[in-house]
């Protein structure tokens, strides 16, 4: 299961902010409260919960798949346990954290639906960033090359990918709107990791958002 | 619960163990019945500290008894800071004992967790104060059944009471207040050592700063009570047991003791690393030789370790400890729900399996982990891949070297605790 470490890595090298860290992590990061306490769900080699414990003096604890990823974790100090989404969420009992973060995790997942209806049953607060597959790019692969899309972002082959359940921002509001979920925030990011215009609508952004950052919480 | 760590090399039992044509269960060497008397005199005045509880301190016993007056022995490594928040409280395992990091005065090998104990390894004794006593019911200075009953000023026996690992952790609570140490900053301990450190973290929470249990589980499991059960019957089984009066009657149940280790080491071990160490090879010899000698290594390394290990542990112990493990259930103190036993507790926990366990193999430890979770604990857990089974606890694994330099390190921050310069 070296595959979310991979992606990591793949990340890693794709937009960072002059300090080192992903550019996504630090949107994730600034939605966050300072002092919360956060579920990081997927959290990988731990650089989101780092960034939060450092910058957001979280009580931060992770879950992740991957033995590799939760032992490097667990080496940095972080509370991180191996775990997976699908099914260990179930055991979290309610309002245990003020956010649960699920970070390019859930296009890995079997059961999206559940996984987000867990995160906002454990959490007050969800946090969802996720690749948009209505990105024009991956609009146009499709439409030319008549293939699977793959990107800098997404290198994988249809295959041998981890991400078995992508979605476009479209997509992702109406499943939100479908589990009573109320979207206080969004934030789309350009291929360079710059956020696109607030004002924009929705259908610029899934054209133009290759990643996409969503704050939710319980509508009712 | 194991220490095979040592002699387990293999390079070293063979060539130790027996010669073709010696039964060795059987045989008693001149070496072998002095060696009677030494653990006998670890008993009453241990190479240890020792402190002693008069009848003004009795320690209740989960049995509903009292044991007054009793001892615990110990041994400590590295200095107590002056405010006495750098404690950490090593807990052994079944047939080990307070020498984690000194040579054993019985059996002169190393102590039994120099890779993780002294200056500069993850339990920094440079930076720590590490605080290990021998266990109630033990046989290396901590009162158990081969004391004297001062009542009777005859040895215990069987008439020593049941103690539990409740007992145990009751007794170090009564050693670390001696100590004057209120807060621990850490327990750790695998097997029955990871049993105490989850009893401390239920007993005692507030005394618990961080806790690392490790190859364990908050239950014995009922494969593991029938493995304990095969190993008391084998030592009750031997005529020299004499109904557990072995002490006073000059005998010795040592070829009991040694089936009953014999049978339990293999559960310390794995398939693979048997086949790894051994495989079918046999022990100095061509062919089969058509009897029933130890013709294969791992039969001549098996009778080793029986051999060596009733040279240094006393039969009734062995009995004493297995059970306390059978009855240890964490859970049916707290109605059966193990999430209360750690209900808001501010403890930090580092829960660690191993893949090739199958004594206390990985769901056991989730099991921890998924109460811990439920009851809002701060908790990390990693399993580690090896092939070296249970007693890889015990053993040079980088990545449980790595693991729990790294809890340690953040917990320390967290507690304060500045780096020593070195």
């Amino acid at each position: 299961m070296l595959s979310r470490l991979k992606r990591d890595l793949t990340m890693a090298d794709a937009a960072r902010s002059p300090g080192g860290a992903r550019v996504d992590l630090l949107f994730v990061a600034d939605m966050v409260a300072r002092g919360a306490r956060v579920l990081d769900v997927g959290c990988g080699d731990g650089e989101l919960l780092r960034i939060l414990t450092e910058r957001r003096d979280v009580d931060g604890r992770g879950i992740e798949l991957s033995r590799e990823g939760v032992n490097e974790c667990v080496a940095k100090g972080l509370a991180v346990i191996q775990g997976d989404a699908d099914t260990d969420l179930v055991d979290y009992p309610d309002d245990a954290f003020d956010y649960v973060i699920l970070s390019q995790t859930l296009q890995a997942t079997r059961h999206p639906r559940q996984v987000l209806e867990h995160m906002l049953r454990i959490g007050r607060r969800g946090i969802v960033s996720f690749p948009n597959f209505g990105h024009w790019s991956i609009r146009l692969q499709m439409l030319f090359a008549g293939r699977m899309p793959r990107t800098d972002n997404l290198p994988y082959s249809w295959y041998d990918t981890p991400n078995i359940h992508f979605c476009t921002i479209k997509d992702f509001r109406s499943l939100c709107n479908a589990i009573g979920a109320r979207m206080e925030r969004a934030i789309a990011l350009n291929a360079w990791g710059k956020p696109l215009r607030l004002n924009a609508p929705w259908w610029f952004w899934n054209l133009f958002g290759e990643q996409a950052v969503f704050l939710l919480s319980r509508k009712y | 619960m194991a220490e095979a760590q040592r002699s387990a090399a293999p390079a070293a039992a063979p060539s130790v163990a027996a010669p073709p044509v010696a039964a060795p269960l059987a045989a008693v060497t001149a070496r072998e019945a002095e060696s009677l008397v030494l653990p006998s005199r670890e008993v009453e005045n241990p190479q240890s500290a020792l402190v002693r509880f008069g009848t003004d301190k009795p320690l209740r016993l989960d049995a509903g008894v009292e044991l007054s007056p009793f001892q615990v022995a110990y041994q400590t490594y590295g200095t107590l800071n002056p405010d006495r928040s750098n404690a950490i409280l090593i807990c052994h395992a079944l047939t080990l004992d307070q020498h984690v990091a000194n040579v054993h005065p019985v059996t002169g090998k190393p102590g039994w967790w120099e890779i993780m104990v002294g200056p500069g390894r993850p339990i920094d004794t440079e930076r720590y104060f590490v605080v290990c006593p021998n266990v109630l019911g033990g046989c290396m200075g901590t009162t158990g059944p081969s004391s004297i009953n001062p009542h009777s000023g005859s040895y215990w026996g069987l008439d020593f009471p049941v103690t539990t690992i409740r007992d145990m952790v009751r007794a170090q609570a009564m050693l670390l207040d001696h100590l004057g140490i209120h807060q621990l900053f850490a327990v750790a301990g695998g097997s029955m050592g990871g049993m105490q450190v989850l009893q401390w973290a239920a007993s005692y929470p507030e005394r618990v700063f961080a806790a690392l249990p490790i190859a364990t589980s908050t239950r014995h499991s009922a494969q593991n009570i029938a493995f304990h059960e095969v190993g008391r019957q084998a030592v009750m089984a031997d005529p020299e047991w004499r109904g557990g009066r072995y002490l006073v009657e000059g005998t010795n149940p040592r070829r009991g003791l040694a089936v009953a280790r014999m049978g339990a080491h293999i559960t310390y071990l794995s398939d693979a690393a048997l086949h790894r160490k051994f495989g079918r090879r046999l022990q100095d010899r061509a062919n089969h030789t058509f009897s029933f000698d130890a013709d294969f290594q791992v039969e001549s390394y098996l009778r080793h370790q029986g051999i060596s290990f009733v040279e240094r542990f006393d039969a009734n112990c062995y009995l004493y400890l297995t059970r306390a493990m059978d009855y240890f259930d964490v859970a049916a103190d707290y109605d059966g729900v193990l999430a209360r036993a750690f209900k808001n507790t501010p403890t930090r926990f580092c829960v660690i399996s191993f893949t090739s366990d199958w004594l206390f193999p990985t769901p056991e430890s989730r099991a921890i982990v998924h109460a811990l979770n439920a009851s809002g604990a701060r908790v990390s857990f990693a399993e580690i891949t090896t092939d070296k089974g249970h007693d890889a606890f015990l053993l040079d694994e980088p990545e449980l070297l790595a693991i729990m330099r790294g809890f340690l390190d953040a917990a320390a921050k967290a507690r304060g605790l500045v780096a020593r310069s070195r």
